[in-house]
């Protein structure tokens, strides 16, 4: 019964994606001949439209394999992830990405959900750390990877609820820190952080618009949109990935899934959205 | 009179006290530093300077960008001191090749190697510029009848080349990349990017 209300209405989501691509069309054309200011409405009523019908969001479909793949026994160990501890307890869900990042005391060191997934896809299934790591995202029209559809799902599991993550561990409150000293760092040839797009409010480039992440109220609007589906590049994209597609535009190399860096920028960006409600997969233009 | 001094004391204070709160970086720069080489593990040698700051970025994210008046000064009198001029004191090229620059967003990312074309300036990521044009970003502020606002003088010529060239050595912590002093951009192409800004035939001006 489950399923099959799932089939239909991933169906009707496919059937949606197509209606919305005609409209991104025509709002394309008409764009051109627009003023600024009803360039961005237009923007926005796309928005709104995309958001109307919950269903039409792609995005559950990879909730849906996330879930699947986390109740599988895969790797070489042959074993789901029920038991991998989120933070509120081995195999517990829900509830348990608006807690994250936080401190880990089997691995000793603070960890996003997308890291946290990874390291019980080590410790518990066997898979190997630099095959993981080697290329974890995946390319504009391919699906999100394995590991970013167990992120969607879990983080799904948390819809409705708000970012709380903890505080109390000097690791936890270093990571904050760390992540909002990142946020200003000038670095590469561009001379680019990311404050240099995200400091401001209602800016854009070109005509995508820019949440100003150094301000708590905006950055509660949009951190629980992710992982978010992408309609531009027709899949989902996790937070660890959104970072590292910034760092991409920034002009700096590769950075790696789970890194102290991207954990901390996370760490920042939620404390910053602290309060701010989980709604995953998000849609983005 | 000493109500007065009291209200300017406190006032001052306080001052002083948000300066010093929004300039102190959170942690240590050299630990974010550590943290950043470790991040990027499978950058090339040639890309590591990439993961180092020079003095103006370092003093610009240590100042969240908001540099008092003295640093400001300071980074402004070392940008300028990294500015090369084209050898033949002419600085406006060809504003329709400048036009296509400021049109591409291409260049250093790493999916850009081994380069298919030459770096672009992305001007319209951030600025407007032309009519005809609507697709343009709002960082920076709105270049459209650029020169014409400047009826065209020598001396904005000059300064649109030093804009480009290096951002900060006219507006210290200037969010615009430093074209020319980081080699984003040739003499050459910045001198087209002039054209497109300070010719009267330049979409720019009409």
């Amino acid at each position: 019964m489950g399923g099959q209300f799932t089939e239909e209405a991933s169906v009707k989501g496919v059937l949606k994606i197509f209606a919305i691509g005609g409209v991104t069309l025509a709002l394309s054309a008409a764009v051109l001949a627009q003023s600024d200011e009803e360039t961005e409405k237009a923007v926005e009523k796309y928005r709104q439209m995309l958001k109307q019908d919950p269903w039409s969001n792609p995005g559950l479909l990879d909730v849906d394999r996330g879930e699947e793949l986390w109740k599988t026994p895969r790797g070489p160990n042959k074993v789901s992830l029920e038991k991998c501890d989120l933070g509120l307890g081995a195999g517990k869900i829900e509830g348990a990405y608006a807690q994250l990042p936080r401190y880990f005391a089997d691995a000793d060191r603070v960890m996003d959900a997308e890291t946290r997934i990874m390291w019980c896809m080590e410790k518990l299934q066997g898979f190997n750390h630099a095959d993981l790591i080697k290329r974890p995202y995946p390319g504009g029209g391919q699906p999100v990877k394995e590991l970013g559809a167990i992120a969607t799902f879990v983080a799904n599991k948390s819809n409705g609820q708000r970012f709380a993550a903890k505080t109390d561990h000097a690791k936890e409150k270093d990571a904050i820190a760390l992540g909002e000293t990142l946020f200003y760092r000038r670095s590469g040839p561009f001379d680019f952080a990311c404050v240099t797009c995200h400091g401001t409010e209602g800016q854009r480039i070109r005509l995508q618009g820019l949440p100003h992440l150094a301000a708590p109220k905006e950055a509660a609007k949009v951190v629980g949109e992710w992982p978010a589906y992408r309609v531009s590049s027709t899949h989902v994209m996790t937070l660890q990935h959104r970072l590292y597609d910034c760092y991409w535009q920034m002009r700096m190399p590769e950075l790696e899934m789970g890194s102290e860096v991207s954990v901390a920028l996370t760490a920042f960006l939620v404390n910053q959205a602290k309060g701010g409600e989980i709604n995953a997969p998000g849609l983005k233009r | 009179m000493h109500l007065t001094s009291i209200v300017i004391a406190v006032a001052t204070a306080t001052l002083t006290a948000t300066a010093a709160l929004a300039q102190q970086p959170a942690v240590d720069p050299a630990r974010a530093d550590a943290a950043i080489k470790a991040a990027f593990p499978t950058a090339p040698a040639d890309w590591q300077p990439r993961l180092v700051p020079d003095t103006t970025m370092r003093e610009c994210s240590a100042s969240r960008n908001n540099p008092s008046k003295a640093l400001a000064g300071e980074i402004q009198k070392r940008d300028q001191g990294a500015i090369e001029y084209p050898a033949d004191g002419n600085f406006m090229g060809d504003w329709k090749k400048g036009e296509a620059l400021a049109q591409s967003g291409y260049g250093l990312r790493f999916t850009d190697y081994p380069p298919r074309t030459v770096n672009g300036g992305n001007c319209y990521a951030c600025h407007q510029l032309t009519k005809a044009e609507v697709s343009y970003g709002t960082i920076g502020p709105s270049l459209l009848g650029y020169g014409k606002l400047r009826e065209f003088k020598a001396a904005d010529v000059k300064a649109a080349y030093e804009k480009i060239y290096d951002s900060q050595a006219a507006f210290a912590c200037s969010n615009m990349p430093r074209f020319g002093t980081n080699k984003v951009l040739t003499i050459e192409q910045i001198k087209d990017l002039v054209a497109l800004l300070m010719s009267p035939d330049s979409p720019v001006n009409k």
